[in-house]
């Protein structure tokens, strides 16, 4: 009954499942059947029973063709290589800082990553403790990990504010091919950033656009089952 | 002649049951249970890391439960901290629940289960372990199936499904027998098993009939309520 | 990461306050959507669970029989209680409690005993020798911050509700009769009003987020007597100072909050 998909491709995959992709969902508990029949495949949060296909957990069923997949609604993060987080770090070692990613592992993140050549005594002049940083996941292993600052938008965030948004909600708030991001970014003119975490970085040129932002980030994760969202959208920035 | 229930129960009847989940925003997953005047409330957060680490496992998440009762749930006021019967309880939850929780996935981590009773009037582990279910279904823990909780016991020489404060304290005839039973839904497998009293053995497999019947509606309330959250 | 705000969301907090705003809206001064709901248990001799925003704390108050203190022989005794369940939130693990856990009732105690709230006179059964005590039990549900506070409301809540156990022939606890009352002063209960402070700003009924930024802090409990306002508790926390302007700045809120916030609460009694 294993998560048959637990590595994610490195590329795009902070821009989680397409909004309206896919056909048919609808709302699972563990045990439950989805479909039957032995000609379809049971994806991530799935297994087969039988002829039928169930439910490995509580979430959302959706068939993309024969493919059957239960998408999280509710509960903690759960890394995957090639994520996007942000974090805080809790301590400087020789080797680099950790960084607490709100995961059930701590994370590392090497000296050598630093932007600019850094001494070890300098490393808080980088990154001090209470700094928050956004970095990718290179791998996980079990004794935790490993961050990086490959990519653009990552390394030390300054200025601005980060608050938590549920995980399982972060490919809404980016939306199809980044359509909801963009258009929170293009009304409030602020700069932002959202970790695979839930964690989301907002840095805007006032206080009353930050806000806003947050608002409307907000606002967008309590729907869960709405399609058309980023029409809906439009409307909500009309009206606030 | 039947006995009579002191609720004007028939003798398979439950009580009646609420179930909401959601009810603690910080929890990963979280819910209430109530058989009647029995109100437990539970917590799951998780995977999250585990101190020490000396009890971390490589191979596989761990699930920890812990069961207590609020101080003023009881009529005798509960003196704060854990008894030896509430560690009890929070063992055999904890076993009620393991088979059908999937950690392999989560190695070195814990998932924490809090139940808590806010109102107790017999039948608190089950309701506890039917909040816990919810709950860990609520925070996408992968899970074969939800468990279902129920005890059957006997007054006299009636068995009674769901026993309130009063049928425990019975004291006619054989006196009273409690048993309370957790299986995983929709199946022939039992994760809780306890009694106190007196049964003959022929009379086990009435009473695991019982509760698979009971289990079959306890099930549809717990569906009902993960159901109606995401609206 | 719940664990504490990060130093650039306290940054933003900080010129946030300074321009009056927050998050959610409010005034900096202003509370949360209050919420007060009773019942909780049914085996209590009153309980009441208290909403503010997210934070939700519940309270009980039972009764039993027991002997009372030698400096005060004539009177009932008054025992307060909390317990920060793990429940409520990823920061509290059990075993033994930490600073906040052991604050917290000690607080809404010195709140309530210093009102005078409880007729503790009322409450003896033998002079000098048996009494009744109050036992009242705090748990937080939920941990959105300004947990003091909800707290303080829950156990007037639970005692404005709580009816006193009988005593059966043998002088032993009847615990399914209740007839009478508890006897409360039908004046005054006290609210407590914690002020948070960042940078130069001072706010109220801050959320997780906001307390964890906040450099100072101030508890008062306030009740009224003979329609008179009166300070009966105070405590200061956290390591920044609270200049003296700040300080007259809150004796001139506070008796003005309490009366919003008690008028509040009446809808729900």
């Amino acid at each position: 009954m294993r998560n048959t998909i637990n590595e994610a491709h490195e590329a795009d995959v902070d821009y989680g499942v397409p909004e309206e992709s896919s056909k048919k969902r609808k709302v699972v508990i563990p045990g439950e059947v989805i479909v039957s029949g032995e000609d379809y495949l049971p994806g991530e949060g799935s297994h087969r029973e039988g002829e039928n296909v169930v439910a490995s957990r509580f979430g959302l069923a959706e068939e993309l063709g024969k493919l059957i997949k239960v998408l999280p609604i509710f509960g903690a993060f759960i890394p995957r290589r090639g994520n996007v987080v942000i974090g805080k770090v809790t301590d400087i070692t020789f080797h680099g800082w950790l960084v607490d990613i709100d995961a059930a592992s701590g994370s590392f993140l090497p000296i050598e990553e630093s932007p600019k050549f850094i001494s070890k005594n300098d490393m808080e002049q980088y990154l001090a403790i209470g700094d928050v940083v956004a970095a990718k996941i290179w791998s996980i292993k079990s004794k935790g990990i490993d961050l990086i600052l490959n990519g653009k938008g990552l390394g030390k965030l300054e200025g601005g504010f980060i608050f938590k948004v549920i995980p399982s909600r972060v490919p809404r708030v980016i939306g199809r091919e980044g359509s909801m991001i963009s258009l929170i970014k293009e009304k409030t003119g602020c700069n932002i950033t959202v970790g695979q975490n839930g964690w989301i970085w907002i840095k805007g040129d006032s206080i009353d656009a930050e806000i806003k932002a947050r608002k409307a980030i907000e606002f967008v994760t309590e729907k869960v089952h709405v399609e058309g969202l980023t029409e809906k959208m439009g409307d909500w920035f009309e009206e606030n | 002649m039947a006995i009579k229930r002191e609720s004007g129960r028939s003798l398979t009847e439950i009580r009646p049951m609420m179930a909401k989940v959601g009810v603690i925003p910080n929890a990963d997953g979280s819910a209430i249970f109530a058989f009647g005047d029995t109100v437990a409330i539970a917590a799951v957060y998780g995977p999250r890391q585990l101190h020490p680490q000396h009890m971390q496992d490589p191979s596989t998440g761990i699930l920890r439960c812990n069961y207590d009762l609020l101080s003023f749930s009881v009529s005798d006021r509960k003196k704060p901290g854990p008894s030896r019967r509430s560690q009890e309880i929070s063992k055999v939850t904890e076993w009620a629940l393991s088979p059908v929780v999937d950690l392999e996935g989560f190695p070195n981590t814990v998932i924490d289960v809090q139940i808590y009773i806010l109102q107790a009037d017999a039948g608190t582990r089950t309701a506890g372990i039917n909040a816990a279910s919810l709950a860990l279904a609520h925070a996408g823990i992968p899970m074969k199936n939800l468990v279902c909780s129920i005890s059957v016991g006997k007054l006299d020489k009636d068995l009674v499904v769901d026993v309130d404060k009063a049928e425990e304290d019975f004291k006619g005839g054989e006196g009273p027998t409690d048993f309370p039973i957790a299986k995983i839904a929709n199946t022939d497998e039992y994760t809780l098993l306890q009694l106190d009293g007196k049964i003959q053995p022929e009379v086990v497999k009435k009473i695991l009939k019982l509760a698979d019947k009971a289990c079959e509606e306890i099930y549809e309330v717990q569906k009902k309520a993960l159901k109606e959250v995401v609206q | 990461m719940a664990m504490s705000t990060s130093n650039l969301t306290i940054e933003t907090l900080n010129k946030m306050f300074a321009e009056g705003k927050r998050f959610d809206g409010r005034g900096l001064l202003d509370h949360r959507k209050l919420e007060v709901s009773f019942e909780v248990s049914n085996k209590a001799e009153g309980s009441a669970r208290v909403k503010l925003g997210k934070t939700e704390v519940v309270a009980g108050v039972k009764l039993a029989l027991g002997t009372p203190y030698p400096d005060s022989p004539d009177k009932g005794n008054l025992v307060v209680s909390s317990d920060f369940l793990p429940l409520a939130s990823p920061r509290f693990e059990l075993g033994p409690p930490k600073f906040d856990a052991i604050e917290l009732p000690r607080l809404v105690d010195r709140a309530i005993r210093e009102s005078h709230m409880i007729e503790l006179d009322k409450l003896v059964v033998t002079p000098k020798e048996k009494v009744w005590t109050v036992y009242i039990d705090l748990y937080p549900i939920n941990d959105d911050g300004n947990l003091i506070d909800a707290a303080t409301i829950a156990a007037i809540a639970a005692l404005k509700t709580a009816k006193v156990p009988g005593i059966d022939k043998d002088g032993l606890v009847d615990y399914d009769t209740h007839k009478v009352a508890l006897p409360i002063s039908k004046e005054t209960a006290p609210i407590s009003f914690t002020f948070f402070k960042l940078g130069n700003s001072i706010i109220l009924d801050p959320t997780r987020e906001e307390e964890e930024a906040c450099e100072a802090k101030v508890v008062w409990g306030i009740s009224k007597w003979n329609k008179q306002h009166m300070i009966n508790s105070c405590q200061k926390g956290k390591r920044t100072v609270f200049t003296r302007a700040e300080l007259e700045k809150m004796m001139d809120l506070l008796p003005e909050k309490f009366d919003e916030l008690n008028d509040k609460l009446k809808k729900f009694l």
